[in-house]
């Protein structure tokens, strides 16, 4: 892998993240410079208190930096008003959170479809897609269970499923399995890694988990609130890495 | 993308059932209220101007100022004499003119004394169709009062019910009036109106001797020629009245009233009597509102999370805007609906109650469908209303505050 090969997708330029409480300005980011390629898979690694969810809302859109610029494929996106960044994240985005997040009134397929209802997507589709993304992480038998009624392992591969139904460029994985058993989890990440190698995402995993960050490609590592340091892994993914003329 | 918004709205509902029902019976109070005071209103609104409009509009109706329904209970009361009565029927277009007059009397039977309404009316055939017309008296049973009656009443219906004396009157039955004794020869027919079917009448003469009135009325009844303008006749009356009385213009101490006028009044007082009703509803249905408020603050902060997921998965502010309007809509909505159902259900039963007690044709209620439509988008806009302030606090959560919830 060259550099030249590398498009970059998502940019962040000296970003800072400063929370005020009372008197005091507490500094989470103090200038991350990070770049994120199209088609990699990149491990954001730091203990807790490193500043790794606040990096991840950052690169998820989710939230605004007090400082600094992010860019999407050379866009500038922190001049974009709350509502366009809704949109953006709606597209580009998909998330699987530690949490799952499901809507638990929601059933199975129609917490797949979510994201679907504020693209304005016809509802056919938007059947169609659900229905073909939770058969594709092994669930056509629990299209209508509610979250109640399934296993955790289960849930997230639901959460996964949602991720992916806008067809977004991006996955964004907090802490993926880390509220699952060791088989689900292997499971899951299994998923992330078939999603990365086959489907072509970009796929961003947030963790302190050292032995899941290193089936990355690249690893930051996060300390107090900066990218202490990048480590490429490109020799060991390479050989994983789908042919080119395909 | 609506439909799927209802869906969403409908499932949290279905999911909060119990507080679902609870914030639903707040509107459903309130709306069932509305719906069956108005109803109610309308239909004696309705009823009291089928009974003017039955009087016909060629009757005047003249009495002094002040005591028209109740002549003497006023300390200074100036009265309609019997002399009025000649001048009315002196003045061209009246064709008929016949006096009326009331009190309370105590009237004795089977060693119990009560107190009811004594009339006194005229013998003369037609006079006295005059006033049965006005008063709705018709005959059920027996005969009416003929001249040369002395000591004969007619009785209204009430008097057949044992329980007003331990005993019913009948025909040939002789009660006690003001210490005096009476032949019952007639009785009439249920009318409805209590005072009415407990009232007593007796020959005008006879009133006038046994009450001392010195020849003072409650009321003269007057019929207008058939082409006169009643309103004309009434201004030629009022003239005659005020000289004879030595009256100057303006200060008449009498008034002359159409049927229509009549009917003016009392709808004017059931106005006020709504509106003070409509009013009280009308509170009950603004605590319906802010329990909907309510409800939806506290399913705002319990679905923070929800709300934080999806703005992360897309949901721009005007989606969280909608599906919480749709909610807070649902509620007014299906609380009109239901409030709608009972408040026509409570206002037939009281017209039900009123048909056993009082006969029928006193009250009908009536259910027009501007009124159900309108209580329903008035309910359904309630609802919305209330879900503005927590549907909005819901749109401008940020997601990640959403998703950091616990």
């Amino acid at each position: 892998m060259t550099a030249q090969s590398l498009v970059p997708l998502i940019q962040l330029h000296d970003v800072w993240k400063t929370y005020v409480m009372g008197e005091e300005k507490l500094d989470v980011l103090r200038g991350v410079t990070l770049t994120i390629n199209k088609g990699e898979f990149v491990a954001i690694l730091g203990p807790s208190g490193s500043g790794k969810s606040t990096l991840m809302n950052q690169l998820g859109l989710l939230d605004v930096p007090t400082k600094g610029k992010i860019t999407l494929e050379g866009r500038d996106l922190t001049t974009l008003s709350e509502n366009e960044m809704a949109l953006v994240r709606g597209k580009t985005i998909g998330f699987i959170f530690q949490q799952f997040n499901l809507i638990p009134t929601l059933t199975a397929v129609e917490n797949v479809m979510l994201p679907t209802l504020f693209q304005g997507i016809a509802e056919e589709e938007r059947v169609v897609r659900g229905r073909k993304l939770l058969t594709m992480v092994g669930l056509d038998h629990r299209m209508d269970h509610k979250p109640g009624q399934l296993s955790g392992g289960q849930q997230q591969r639901v959460a996964i499923a949602r991720s992916l139904v806008n067809d977004p460029s991006i996955i964004l994985a907090d802490e993926p399995t880390g509220n699952l058993d060791s088989i689900s989890g292997a499971q899951i990440f299994e998923m992330l890694i078939h999603l990365h190698r086959d489907e072509h995402k970009t796929v961003i995993l947030i963790t302190h988990d050292e032995e899941l960050a290193h089936h990355a490609q690249r690893i930051a590592y996060m300390k107090d609130g900066r990218v202490d340091r990048i480590e490429e892994k490109a020799t060991k993914n390479s050989s994983r890495k789908r042919p080119r003329a395909e | 993308m609506l439909k799927d918004f209802f869906k969403l709205s409908l499932q949290e509902i279905r999911h909060r059932r119990m507080r679902s029902y609870l914030t639903l019976t707040g509107i459903i109070i309130g709306i069932a209220a509305v719906v069956s005071l108005i109803s109610l209103g309308q239909g004696l609104q309705n009823a009291i101007a089928g009974q003017f409009a039955s009087l016909g509009n060629d009757k005047l109706f003249i009495s002094a100022k002040g005591n028209s329904f109740n002549p003497g209970l006023s300390i200074d009361a100036v009265w309609i004499m019997d002399k009025d009565l000649e001048i009315v029927r002196r003045t061209s277009g009246v064709t008929l003119a016949t006096g009326f007059v009331t009190t309370t009397a105590a009237i004795e039977y089977n060693d119990q004394a009560r107190y009811f309404m004594v009339y006194g009316e005229s013998t003369d055939p037609d006079e006295r169709a005059l006033l049965g017309e006005s008063n709705n008296y018709k005959l059920a049973s027996g005969r009416v009062l003929d001249k040369g009656d002395t000591h004969k009443v007619t009785i209204g219906s009430a008097y057949q019910d044992e329980t007003l004396f331990g005993k019913s009157i009948g025909l040939g039955n002789t009660i006690i009036v003001k210490g005096i004794q009476f032949k019952v020869v007639g009785i009439m027919e249920k009318t409805g109106s209590p005072p009415d079917d407990q009232a007593v009448g007796m020959p005008i003469d006879t009133y006038e001797e046994l009450f001392e009135t010195n020849g003072a009325l409650g009321m003269i009844v007057a019929q207008t020629q058939v082409g006169e303008d009643p309103v004309e006749v009434a201004s030629e009356i009022t003239t005659a009245l005020r000289h004879s009385r030595n009256l100057k213009e303006g200060n008449e101490d009498f008034t002359i009233q159409t049927p229509q006028e009549m009917a003016a009044i009392f709808s004017s007082i059931l106005d006020i009597v709504q509106i003070v009703l409509l009013g009280i509803a009308g509170i009950s249905l603004l605590v319906g509102g802010v329990n909907v408020m309510n409800t939806m603050y506290t399913s705002v902060l319990e679905r923070t999370r929800t709300i934080g997921l999806m703005k992360a998965v897309g949901a721009q502010k005007h989606h969280i805007l909608t599906l919480f309007l749709i909610e807070s809509g649902i509620y007014g909505l299906v609380g009109g609906i239901i409030g709608v159902g009972i408040g026509v259900g409570i206002a037939k039963l009281v017209e039900l109650v009123f048909i056993l007690v009082t006969g029928p044709s006193f009250l009908s209620v009536e259910i027009s469908w501007v009124l159900i439509f309108g209580t329903l988008l008035f309910s359904f806009v309630v609802g919305c209303i209330s879900g503005v302030a927590p549907a909005l606090r819901a749109a401008k959560l940020h997601p990640v505050d959403g998703l950091r919830y616990e």
